[in-house]
């Protein structure tokens, strides 16, 4: 019997879980080379194949799948390529991929840390005081209305012009997206305590900062988690959107920039797809930091 | 053993009173015409007593327990709780207060639960556990205490509660239909359990209750209020023995108490 797997509840849950996800799986990489087909035929049959001679549908296929510079690349030439510049190239090479990764996910972390305090302070702020609240909020909500492609390229000029460069002003852009759902979120979880419960703090004659500490902090991370999962997203989106006026060397961005210079659309891809990599591993950190920290409680 | 009640000698000296309401009105301000939630209340509990607070809904009976817990602001009139004002009170935190519902943080442990207050007064983390061991062993949940509050019963949630308002040992324990939301065999078991804390503690016991059967069976004073406005209507004082078991609620003098204030009520609703 040792072939038998020690928890078939987990293997039939892995199989509940993952049979759905890999059959749309299978579906999408089968669109995508369709399109890859598709979108590729008019260009293989113009620049490569011999209109003249003639061609067999096999040739074209084959040719559709393997340009240089598709107008849509298949997936196997993304990964090719992504698995070429992870293993062939050092880590400190632009060449590899997850030097990228690393330069985005160090400006996305850190905006993500100071929109995360930001939202804090500012959601605390709001909750304990009314003018605040009247003060600030409306200010927080239009901020957003703003597009980061618009203030991106200001914050960095005049960050630049500071002396600040590098990680910093991209890190402030990812903060400026990171903050606002935080914000949200806490102004509402701060103010989720039932009036049982905050009377409760009164007639133990508890501060305003121990009710903040022992009744609106906990009462809120049920509403702070799912901000943080959408923040860090947010804050991907703001480090890469940085990445791109500056003109780069460096992060995921520039590689997406670069590769649209050159037409290198393999590399557009690869570092898409990296960059969906990248984010799919903050959100799922950030679950899994939620899933610790509130398993205990009711529901959970 | 005293199964008949104790009359002090009559040159005692009048024990503090624990409670002193004068003249008390509370006026809420609700669109056209004001609320009157309580009109010119005088209540007096004196050290040791148990005092309900009986009525039907809107007659100010959580009012006056919230006036006396400073939760609310009187209109007019004199409060006073332990010779100071119930803000005094409150934060020379006088008194330990039983919400409707338990209240529970869901996300500390049921031990955790009820070192809330001793935590927020500063109290050594390790006495306070202590405390509140001992705490919980008096309401009878020791061995729960590593619980979440989810996992234990209605009735149990409300037995924390009931440790954690007396855990850092209030002269006076104010209780706001504690057992409203539990099933009748529930609160019977729970009337007799805090009859007998009362008996071994003799704390000073203000409760909002709208159960005659609960009010005579815990009461050694009984408040019937009136509403509209809410105002009290009789005082009775109870002649049951101190020590009571639930048997004493088929003795003719039960009755004969039920009956008294079931009387109350009616005069109040007609008057």
């Amino acid at each position: 019997m040792a072939e038998r797997a020690p928890h078939p509840g987990w293997r039939r849950a892995a199989l509940h879980h993952g049979l759905p996800v890999g059959v749309v799986l299978a579906l999408l990489l089968l669109l995508w080379y369709a399109a890859a087909w598709a979108l590729n035929a008019p260009g293989a049959i113009e620049r490569v194949l011999d209109a003249d001679a003639g061609y067999t549908w096999q040739e074209l296929l084959s040719t559709t799948m393997s340009m240089e510079r598709p107008l849509m690349p298949a997936p196997h030439q993304v990964l090719l390529d992504t698995l070429e510049s992870l293993t062939e190239w050092p880590l400190d090479s632009p060449r590899n991929l997850l030097f990228h990764v690393a330069v985005t996910a160090q400006s996305t972390l850190l905006g993500f840390v100071m929109g995360t305090a930001l939202g804090l302070v500012l959601s605390v702020l709001i909750v304990h005081s009314r003018t605040l609240d009247r003060a600030l909020m409306p200010w927080i909500v239009a901020s957003q209305t703003v597009p980061v492609l618009a203030i991106a390229p200001i914050v960095l000029v005049i960050l630049g012009s500071l002396g600040f460069s590098g990680v910093a002003p991209k890190a402030v852009i990812a903060m400026y997206l990171c903050f606002f759902p935080v914000t949200v979120a806490m102004v509402q979880g701060l103010r989720s305590p039932q009036r049982m419960e905050t009377e409760m703090m009164h007639t133990y004659a508890a501060s305003r900062w121990q009710a903040l500490w022992l009744l609106r902090l906990p009462a809120a991370l049920p509403y702070l988690f799912p901000a943080l999962r959408v923040g860090v997203a947010a804050g991907l989106v703001g480090a890469m959107v940085a990445e791109l006026p500056t003109g780069a060397q460096a992060g995921l961005g520039a590689r997406l920039l670069t590769g649209s210079y050159y037409g290198q659309t393999v590399q557009i891809w690869s570092a898409l797809v990296l960059s969906a990599l990248l984010g799919l591993l903050l959100t799922a950190s950030v679950a899994a930091v939620e899933r610790l920290v509130l398993r205990k409680r009711s529901g959970a | 053993m005293t199964l008949t009640p104790v009359t002090p000698p009559l040159h005692a000296p009048q024990p503090p009173l624990a409670v002193q309401v004068r003249k008390a009105s509370v006026v809420f301000a609700a669109g056209d015409a004001p609320v009157h939630a309580l009109s010119e209340v005088d209540l007096d509990v004196a050290d040791g007593e148990f005092v309900s607070l009986i009525g039907p809904s809107g007659c100010g009976k959580t009012t006056l327990l919230r006036v006396i817990a400073d939760l609310e602001k009187t209109s007019s009139g004199e409060v006073s709780v332990n010779g100071v004002s119930p803000h005094q009170a409150r934060l020379a935190r006088a008194y330990g207060y039983v919400f409707q519902a338990p209240a529970l943080f869901p996300w500390r442990t049921v031990l955790a639960n009820v070192t809330l207050p001793l935590q927020i007064q500063g109290t050594p983390r390790a006495q306070a556990q202590r405390i509140a061991l001992e705490h919980l062993q008096r309401v009878g949940l020791a061995g729960f205490e590593r619980k979440y509050p989810w996992q234990l019963s209605g009735g149990m949630q409300q037995r924390v509660s009931i440790a954690r308002a007396l855990s850092f040992e209030p002269r006076i324990l104010m209780m706001d239909e504690p057992f409203g939301a539990l099933d009748e065999i529930t609160r019977d078991r729970l009337n007799e359990q805090l009859q007998q804390l009362w008996q071994r503690e003799r704390r000073t016991v203000v409760f909002v209750t709208h159960s005659i059967a609960e009010a005579v069976y815990l009461s050694t004073k009984i408040v019937v209020m009136s509403p509209r406005p809410g105002r009290i209507v009789k005082v009775i004082q109870s002649p049951l023995p101190d020590e009571r078991h639930l048997g004493l609620r088929d003795s003719q003098a039960f009755v004969d108490v039920a009956h008294a204030v079931r009387e109350a009520l009616a005069d109040g609703h007609h008057g």
